[in-house]
Order: C-alpha cells, then structure tokens, then sequence
C-alpha cells in the first residue's frame, strides 16, 4: 500500500510537471507569436523564446503547429527556439522521429513548418528522403516539391540517356507539372521540346500576355512617377489622352515570348523620360489569394480594382523572373489591372532596357492562368 | 600588493597572448582594417593551412572572430531565402552550432554578390548577422536566439534589386544597420539588447553598399559612425542618429572611409584626406588624389601610410601628408576584398581566390609569399589568434604560422 501511494505521488508529480510543462510551451509560444513590425513585443518575445528554447523534445510538434498563422517574423523566432531543441534531442538521441514523419505528411500543417520537419528528420534519418520526398510533387511546401522535382529530373535524365525516349517524356512532363523555380522548368523544357513535345510555358507560369497600353506621358526629372495621368483616374480605352508628345490612345498589344516579356523600347519606341499605362483583364472564378509577380527594370506602379497595391521608384537594378511579389486578392469575374511603367532619361548603354513581364501565381508559385470570361460567375460590366 | 595584483594580471596577460583579439565587425575592431597586436605568418605556403572547414550555399560576408569562436553567414536555397548563422571553434575548425532562418525580405542579388553579403557584428556578449533581405538576427555566442527584426518586413520599400551589401557595426549599445538604397533609404541604430530602433533616419534615396567607420578622435572623445553615400560623409552620434557634421562633396558608393590617426580617407574625388569637422565647425579636406582613386577594396592607413588598390589590381603607397605616390606594386587581381594588415604586412585576397602577402618597406612592398585556395573570394578575411580566417562559398579557412 505505501509503496502504490509513493508510485502515484510521483506518477501524479510527473504527469503534473508535464503539463505545467506543455503549459508553459503553450503560453512562450503564443507570447511569441506576438511580436510585430518595429520590434513591437520583442522584449517579452526574447524572454519566452529562452524559456521555450529550455523545454525538452516534446515541444517540437506544438511549436510546428504554432507556424500556422504566425507572422513571417514570429516564425523566424519559433524557428530559433526549435532549432535548440532539437540540436538538443538530436544530441540526446530523444528526436520523435515518428511524431515528425507524422508532421511532414499532414498537408494541412504549415509548408514551412513541414519543411523544417522534414529537414530535421533526415539529420538522423537519411533514408527519410526516399520514403517521403517521391509523394510531394505537387506539394504546397515550395522546396519539398522541389525536392520531389529534381528527383523525376534526374530518373528522366538517365532514361533519356538509355534511349526510353517516351519514359524519359512521361516524366518529364510529370516533373513539370511540379515546377516552379526556373532553373527547374529550364533544365524539363530544354529536353522536352528536344523531344518534340510542345511547351506553354506562358500558361506554365500563369503570364499575362494581352495588354492595352497607353502613353508616353511625362516623366522628365523622373517627375512623372507622382504625377497622375489620365488611366489612374479613369481607365477609359476609347477616349484619346493628352500625352507627351501629344494626343495618344490605348492600343492593344501583346507578347509571344516564352516568359511573357513586353519589350516597350524595341516593341513600341525607346522613349526616354516617359510614362507608359499598361492594363490588362484577369478574371478568377472565385475570390482567392493570389500574387502579381512583377519583373521590370523600370520605376512602377500597380493598382487592380483601382487599388494602389505596391510603387517602387528604382531605375534600371537588373530584370529578372519574380523581381517582385506582390500579394492581392482577386474578387469573382473581372479584375483589372493597371502597370504604370517609368522610364527615365539615363545615356548609360545598360539604362535603356523599358520592358515588363507579369505573372498571376499562387503563394507556391504555380502558375494560374485568368479564366474565359464567361466560365466566372460574377461578371463585372 | 603588487605581487597580487601581477597574480591577477598574468592570466589575463595569458588569454591574450593566447588568443589574441577579437575581430568583431567588418574591417575590424576599429573599421580601419588593422590588427594591431597580431602576428599572422608573414611567409604563407599551403602548409600554413591550420584547418578548413565545408561551408554550404554562398557567402560573400567575411569572417568574425570572438574568442574562441569563429561565426560566418550563407545562404541556401534556389532563392538564397535560407539564411545561416554558422560557428566554428577557433582552435579545430569545428562546427559548434547553427541556426538557420527565413529571409522575411526581398532576396534579389546581382550573380556576383549574395544575400549573405554582410559581414556580422558582435559586441563579444552577442553576434548580430544581417542579410541583403533586411533581416537582422541576434544570438548570444552559444546559439541562443534573443531578438529578430525583419527591415523589410518593416518597410517594404527598403530593398535593392542588386543586393545590399552594407555591414552594420556596434558602437558601444547600438547596432548600427545602413539599409540604403533607391527607394525607402534610411539607416536605423537598434538597441543591441532589444533590436527596438534608437533611432532611424532617412538616407540619400541611392543605391548604397558602402560601409559604416568608427572616428574616435582621442581615446576621451565620443565616438562617431561616419555614414557615406553618393552625397558624401555624414558623421552622426551612435546614441542618437544625430548629425555632428557634413563632408558634401560627394563619394563612392562601393569602398568604404578608413580613418587613421584621426584623419578619413574618403573614396572621393580619388581618394580625399579630410580632417574632421564639429558641430560649429565643417570638415577639412587636407589633399584630393585622383592617383589614389580605390577599386572595390576600401582604403587603407597602416604605419603612417595610406594604401588603396585600384580596378587594375595595383597596390599603392601614398604618404598621408600629402597624397603623393611613394610606391606602386602591380598584384594578381581583381580584388573585392579590402586589404587588411597586420606585423608590417598587408594581406590581400583576389577574386580568384590568391592570397598575396605583402611585406612594406620605406621605398618599396615586397611579395614574401601566396597561396592559392583556388575558389572564388569576395570576403574580407579576418585576423585574430595571430591567424587570418578566409572563406569562399565552399570553405572557411584558418591560416597560422607552422
């Protein structure tokens, strides 16, 4: 009888300190998950991430669950405490490896935190990659599918040297269905079209390729990027504009290369301090959370829906596929989007390139292409 | 009693004999690119090597050393938005930790450069390691993370499509963070135990990936943070953001101010010797010497000489009274790294990866040896524990005399 009453007195101790433990991971967690821009909950942030960074491995998959709807600041400090746990568990030999094999397969978990699952899983167990990475084609982790990727690259690369050709196309054209990242898409494209298969890489990428577009207008001094012309009043396509040289009218336009690239100067005319307005239709059959992804080596300004969504005044720093992400949420039907696109008066031979390419993307970088206007269900007139 | 207190002393006296002085920041303890106290070997060979270790992604920030402990950042991923804080032991080369975050900012860079561009910073209590995406991580030495702040989380407009690469420093509480560029240009002073801003203020909107320089013109005078851009160099109190004075004739935005025996060698019309200024008063500038017109590299002023080294490759000698030429010596370049110096000697890495040491004389700089690590250097390498630390992307190198 003493000896029952002395195993429950430390059973109802332990399962005691466990969940005052489990409590205190709950409570650093969310205090965490409190910081904000400026440094705003820092101070408190700084002493629940020592504390959370002190518990034992049983707080690695609370912290995982907790990236879900966490700030991109916050997760960086839930990262932090993670990370010293598990160096910690790893050192001990007490990593959950199956909790965390668990994690990464659960697709409705954060992409992120599964990422970093699965990449402490394999520090002890290599052979994880095999099991696991062959499934995440089409995953909503970026690198996990970018794993998966490179994996069909490779095995289409050695049937393609064996001579199966058409094995060597069917994964091929598995493996694109999967990416996103360029060097990626550049290394499937090459050898499929070799093969004869015919490629949409605009569709792939979800490029907008038809374009009214307007102008130039004045941008002398660079002044034109805060001056407001016309189209951001009012985008009317049928009435003639006061431009910079004079009189000027929408027109449409329209761009055949591979990454949806509009080339103003060799397309149009290598205007020098002018402005251009660029509109273009997407229509989504619902309402979702997308992004324009933008590359121009030119000053800009988008708006959809009449929105202002991001400006950037920054003059001829390179061009390149993704240049800038920027978050938008498209409603039912028809969205409108409007460029204004700055070009300033720099002689320099590298400040003469005036030119855009735009895609529609989910926040994975897959491609979405706008729907037949008469596929969407609320129409805008 | 004064035997205890040399009882006390010779331990200390031992540690730093031993391990010498840290090097906590870019260009060193004083942004001047100087060890004073360090004898790194004067004659390298390839078995000067002490250790190399694997390095992963890429990296164009230098080394720092703090103690025993070495910390470099890199970058991995297909958009470099996997940023590392890795450290080494001094002594083996071994890895002691990492700790990896995501870029919460834009992570577009010119091939030559990296989001792994800035060289961290340390107040020997904590290490601070920026990136080109403006995000700022803090950590005790062991790992322990203890502030975050995203500067482009914070202000979206506060990127560069080329990268940015400026260093921040630490002058005494603040962490000084120059996050110049086209757009949303400012540079901010963090509370190094916080991450919470002091202060933060607007910047020339122009690209920028010069480096801050300490002036501390006696060992009694406050110290400065000297800020260059395009417009020129803006010395401000470290406490407060404030400006003590102006130099407004305009200056590089790449090499970065030296400052030696409270003179700045500003990459400006040439290279301009400017005597500083005050609150009532402007700076002087002493000489401009188009002659001495610094590459990449930053200037250099070592044992009452000025040193730059020019897009060609060529090292020269200048008298700092002056400016005038007292010698030229043509290296094998091109160089990114700035030169650094140590014993009487300027150590120079090239982009190709040749460590060239060069031995100074009154009427000429002698070569007294190279090593060829054959990768790609970019980084300013380090001295501390009478060693220089280099590194590529792939390795990080330790060199110690036999």
């Amino acid at each position: 009888m003493k000896r029952s009453g002395f195993l429950f007195c430390l059973m109802f101790l332990f399962s005691s300190q466990t969940a005052l433990q489990a409590n205190d991971v709950a409570q650093d967690i969310a205090q965490i998950k409190q910081v904000q821009k400026e440094g705003q909950g820092n101070l408190a942030a700084s002493k629940a991430v020592q504390q959370l960074s002190q518990a034992d491995a049983s707080a690695l998959i609370p912290i995982l669950s907790s990236f879900e709807g966490a700030n991109p600041l916050a997760v960086n400090w839930l990262r932090g405490a993670f990370e010293t746990i598990a160096a910690n568990a790893i050192e001990q030999k007490k990593l959950p490896v199956d909790k965390l094999e668990k994690f990464i397969l659960d697709k409705s978990q954060n992409p992120r935190a599964r990422r970093l699952a699965y990449e402490t899983l394999i520090k002890v167990d290599p052979k994880a990659e095999d099991r696991l990475i062959p499934g995440m084609i089409n995953d909503t982790s970026v690198t996990l599918r970018r794993d998966a990727v490179q994996r069909l690259i490779d095995e289409a690369k050695s049937l393609e040297k064996a001579e199966k050709k058409d094995e060597a196309k069917k994964v091929y054209l598995q493996a694109l269905s999967g990416a996103t990242d360029d060097d990626q898409v550049k290394a499937i494209v090459k050898p499929l079209r070799g093969l004869g298969e015919k490629i949409d890489l605009q569709k792939h990428f979800g490029f907008l390729s038809d374009w009214m577009i307007v102008g130039p207008f004045d941008n002398g001094d660079k002044k034109g990027y805060d001056a407001v012309y016309a189209p951001e009043e009012k985008i009317d396509f049928t009435s003639a504009l006061e431009g910079k040289e004079g009189k000027v009218e929408w027109k449409p336009v329209n761009t055949e290369d591979d990454y949806g690239i509009f080339d103003i100067a060799k397309s149009i005319s290598a205007y020098k301090g002018a402005v251009m307005y660029c509109a273009a239709d997407f229509y989504s059959a619902e309402e979702q959370a997308l992004e324009i992804r933008l590359g121009t080596p030119n000053a800009w300004k988008i708006w959809v829906n009449g929105k202002l969504l991001f400006a950037r005044n920054e003059y001829h720093r390179g061009m390149v596929l993704d240049q800038y992400i920027v978050p938008v949420t498209v409603q039912p039907g028809k969205n409108v989007i409007l460029l204004k696109l700055c070009q300033n008066e720099q002689t320099e031979s590298w400040a003469q390139r005036y030119q855009f390419q735009v895609r529609i993307a989910r926040p994975s970088g897959t491609g979405v292409r706008s729907q037949k206007p008469e596929a969407t269900t609320q129409l805008t007139p | 009693m004064k035997n205890e207190y040399l009882k006390l002393l010779i331990p200390l006296i031992a540690v730093g004999l031993c391990c010498g002085a840290d090097w906590p920041q870019f260009r060193g303890p004083l942004t001047n690119n100087v060890a004073s106290s360090e004898t790194p070997p004067s004659k390298v060979s390839p078995e000067n090597i002490a250790w190399t270790a694997d390095l992963e992604g890429r990296g164009a920030s230098g080394p720092i050393v703090v103690g025993d402990k070495v910390f470099i950042t890199s970058t991995t991923g297909f958009n470099q938005d996997q940023l590392h804080l890795s450290c080494f032991d001094a002594k083996t080369g071994k890895r002691l930790w990492e700790r990896q975050f995501w870029a919460t900012g834009r992570t577009q860079c010119h091939n030559k450069m990296c989001v792994a561009t800035p060289t961290p910073a340390s107040d020997g209590k904590r290490v601070f390691a920026t990136f080109s995406s403006n995000d700022v991580v803090c950590l005790d030495l062991d790992g322990n993370l203890l502030w975050i702040r995203g500067l482009s989380h914070d202000y979206p407009n506060a990127s560069n499509s080329l990268g940015m690469a400026s260093s921040p420093i630490v002058v005494g509480e603040t962490l000084i963070v120059p996050v110049e560029n086209d757009d949303d240009s400012f540079t901010t002073g963090l509370d190094v135990k916080t991450g919470i801003a002091r202060w933060k203020i607007k910047r020339p909107r122009v690209a920028n990936w010069s480096s801050p320089a300490i002036l501390k013109s006696s060992p009694e005078a406050e110290p400065l943070v000297l800020l260059q851009s395009s417009e020129g160099v803006d010395a401000v109190y470290p406490e407060t953001g404030e400006t003590a004075w102006q130099y407004e004739q305009g200056a590089g935005r790449i090499p970065s101010t030296t400052v030696g025996d409270n003179v700045l060698y500003v990459p400006s019309n040439g290279l301009t010797a400017l005597a500083p200024g005050s609150s009532s008063e402007p700076p002087k500038v002493l000489w401009q010497e188009q002659k001495l017109s610094p590459g990449t590299a930053s200037p250099l002023f070592y044992q009452k000489r000025v040193f730059t080294v020019n897009s060609a490759g060529v090292l020269t000698c200048a008298n700092p009274e002056d400016g005038e030429v007292v010698w030229r010596l043509r290296l094998k370049g091109p160089f990114s790294a700035t030169p650094i110096a140590a014993a009487n000697h300027l150590y120079l890495v090239n982009e190709k990866g040749l460590l060239q040491v060069v031995q100074l004389g009154e009427e000429q700089g002698e070569m007294t040896g190279e090593i060829d690590l054959k990768e790609t250097i970019l980084a300013t390498p380090a001295i501390s524990d009478n060693s220089l630390f280099l590194r590529s992307d792939e390795h990080l190198w330790k060199i110690s005399s036999k």
